[in-house]
């Protein structure tokens, strides 16, 4: 085999637990050479586990100083290594590109000698793409922790989205598996960014060739199911990053156990817990996008979300003061919190119903999932319910309509890559 | 009931829409010429395209509706279902006569079913934009070929020529007999036939490859496996995202 080839491998080998692949959100601009970053992302194709391929992700090199225990390739794992030259990651992001296979290029790294010698390489590599090959598709770039800050704002003008992983979601946690690491050196050059982003945005205004400086924001990744943590301090950290990093995107990532010599981590064989990140998926896009609270999402008491339900069901069967909506004369904000009703036909109903009141048939053929929705509304010829419905007795017949369409339906789990 | 036969394209529906209003008649079913089989119990007229009468009939689209709202019309004709295509002379006329909206009244059977096929027209769009693959020829040409299940190469031209500005490419839609060349300068439209599309369609082997092609096609592929993470395997999933009627297109499932 090809040497490019083994290198290939080993190091998309170990960069695809990294579960980021999102390619959207940039504004840079194809001018007459090569690339266009100003679209929405693009999935490729998607692996047999069902992810998305849309970036070719790789890393530098494997090699590394740190020996963190969930990482493969910590200092003392016995792996194959290998490391890419900067030409030979040009290359393949340009041939790929060329032909349509990827959206851009995911690039991160093991760390090598050091935090700056580590960076430096991968700043070589970027402003290679941007200014010899003019490529101007999407970049997102790994920032290595403890780099300087000179070279992360250099790199900061030639990629689309920059990202730090947090790794483990509080600082006890990742104690116990990374003593070498915390949460600070996380923080610090995701608030560094954050403020030569917003410096750049109120300087161009005044400058009209404005330069781009990380023009798709910032993101993290938190993995999952390794150390003990609960939903609620999850989603906590998840939302203290959002207000104040500014972060586009959190990513949860289900710990798949790779090692057998760390016995605080569940041992190999251990399921990776799919249907959890799942349901930390589903309630951070609540939080995201349909302007839920953390407090709203998880019980108090229980500290955990439902595995057998999903969040916006759990939160509407908490509150049955809440319902049922009248579709007909509820607001935007309002329908969007009905289990089986997503942005999008919230929007059809507001415009159908200019038309006249509108009737269940129609609310069926109109693409919500009726079948969930019909506890929690009533429209035109609803037949008036007195008092309310017992909600243990929807969650009940919601889940035996679940499982029965389940013998039919592929393996319900949200495209969370998109 | 009469019936308008006419040339397939969107010009042609155009002018249908046209005669219409010209002889006033609203009960009209659509034809075109390669399906039309003569009944012997229906009244039947051939339209003629003609370009001036189907830009009268567009820009009074674009004055009713809006530009974009207008040119969904055109994407809904892509989907070539004779049933949508007849849906959307209804709603025009509609439109025409009502002068509202009415295509935003999802709780109706034609306006229902015209957002619902603009949504598949799209989603195949989306498709056709990501799982394009082009191959490069030793001219430093890159072609690609598809079979779209809508006619949407129309809708992703744009996309391609923001994209690629400094390559010179060809998408070839095979079932449709027809591509697009961009040559760095623009675009033209060609139409292959069906004896010379077998000379550009990859497997034949009668387009000399450039000397790397198969080497990045070979990484590719081998990027593609090593991505993958075998404890999560969900095939489900992945036939979903990825059915099987794309896969002779994509360089990664061959
Ligand atoms: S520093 Fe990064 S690459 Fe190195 S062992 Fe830790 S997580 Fe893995």
């Amino acid at each position: 085999m090809e040497r490019i080839e083994e290198k290939l491998k080993i190091l998309a080998d170990a960069a695809k637990y990294d579960v980021s692949c999102s390619s959207s959100g940039s504004k840079r601009k194809n001018n007459g050479s090569i690339g266009d970053a100003s679209f929405s992302g693009i999935c490729h194709s998607y692996t047999e586990d069902g992810r998305c391929v849309s970036l070719l992700k790789i890393l530098l090199t494997n090699h590394c100083i740190y020996d963190c225990a969930f990482c493969v390739s910590r200092k003392s794992n016995d792996v194959r290594r290998a490391a890419f030259t900067v030409q030979e990651v040009v290359d393949l992001t340009m041939n790929f590109y060329r032909r349509n296979y990827i959206e851009g290029l995911f690039l991160s790294s093991g760390i090598f000698k050091n935090a700056d010698y580590t960076m430096e390489r991968l700043l070589r590599i970027v402003k290679k793409l941007r200014t010899e090959e003019r490529y101007n598709g999407y970049i997102h770039l790994k920032t290595i922790p403890g780099a300087s800050g000179e070279l992360i704002q250099d790199a900061g003008l030639y990629v689309d989205r920059m990202s730090i992983n947090l790794e483990i979601p509080t600082e006890e946690g990742l104690k116990m598996v990374a003593p070498e690491k915390d949460h600070a050196s996380v923080r610090k050059p995701l608030a560094f960014v954050q403020n030569q982003i917003s410096n750049f945005k109120s300087e161009s205004k005044l400058i009209k060739h404005k330069p781009l400086f990380v023009p798709a924001g910032q993101s993290t990744q938190m993995v999952v199911g390794a150390t003990p943590e609960s939903d609620l301090e999850i989603l906590k950290v998840a939302d203290d990053f959002y207000q104040n990093y500014k972060l586009k995107r959190v990513y949860y990532s289900g710990y798949i156990p790779i090692s057998s010599d760390n016995n605080l981590l569940p041992a190999i064989g251990t399921r990776p817990p799919l249907i959890r990140e799942n349901r930390l998926y589903q309630a951070d896009w609540l939080m995201r996008f349909y302007d839920f609270k953390v407090d709203e999402i998880v019980h108090e008491s229980k500290h955990q979300l439902d595995l057998e339900i999903d969040p916006k069901l759990a939160w509407a069967l908490r509150h049955p003061e809440l319902f049922p909506i009248d579709i007909n004369t509820a607001n935007f904000r309002t329908i969007i919190r009905i289990p089986g009703i997503g942005r999008q036909s919230a929007m059809k109903i507001i415009k159908a119903r200019q038309f006249g009141r509108l009737h269940e048939y129609q609310l069926r053929k109109m693409g919500i999932a009726y079948n969930r929705a019909q506890y929690f509304i009533t429209c035109a010829d609803s037949i008036i319910n007195i008092g309310h419905t017992s909600m243990d007795w929807v969650r009940a017949q919601i889940l035996q309509q679940s499982k029965a369409s389940q013998k039919y339906l592929p393996q319900q789990q949200l495209s969370l890559f998109v | 009931m009469i019936q308008y036969i006419y040339d397939g394209s969107f010009g042609g529906f155009l002018c249908c829409v046209f005669e219409c209003f010209e002889r006033r008649e609203f009960d009209v079913q659509l034809i075109t010429e390669k399906v039309f089989a003569p009944d012997f119990f229906a009244l039947s007229k051939t339209i003629v395209s003609d370009k001036a009468k189907a830009k009268r009939v567009l820009d009074g689209l674009t004055k009713s509706l809006d530009a974009s709202r207008a040119k969904d019309f055109f994407r809904v004709f892509l989907s070539e279902d004779p049933i949508a295509i007849q849906n959307a002379l209804g709603l025009i006329i509609q439109i025409f006569q009502k002068k509202e909206n009415i295509l935003e009244n999802y709780g109706e059977e034609k306006a229902l079913y015209f957002s619902q096929t603009l949504k598949k027209v799209g989603r195949e769009r989306h498709r056709m934009k990501a799982f394009i693959r082009f191959e490069k020829s030793s001219n430093g040409m890159f072609f690609a070929v598809i079979a779209p299940d809508f006619n949407v190469l129309p809708l992703i031209i744009d996309f391609f020529t923001k994209r690629y500005t400094d390559q010179t490419w060809l998408i070839y839609d095979e079932k449709r007999h027809y591509g697009i060349l961009y040559d760095k300068t623009g675009i033209s439209e060609i139409e292959i036939s069906e004896l010379d599309a077998n000379a550009i369609i990859p497997s034949n082997e009668v387009v000399v490859l450039d000397l790397e092609e198969q080497k990045y096609q070979q990484l590719w592929k081998s990027y593609f496996k090593s991505t993958n993470i075998e404890a999560r395997k969900n095939m489900k999933l992945h036939l979903r995202h990825v059915p099987k009627r794309y896969w002779r297109y994509l360089t990664e499932k061959k």
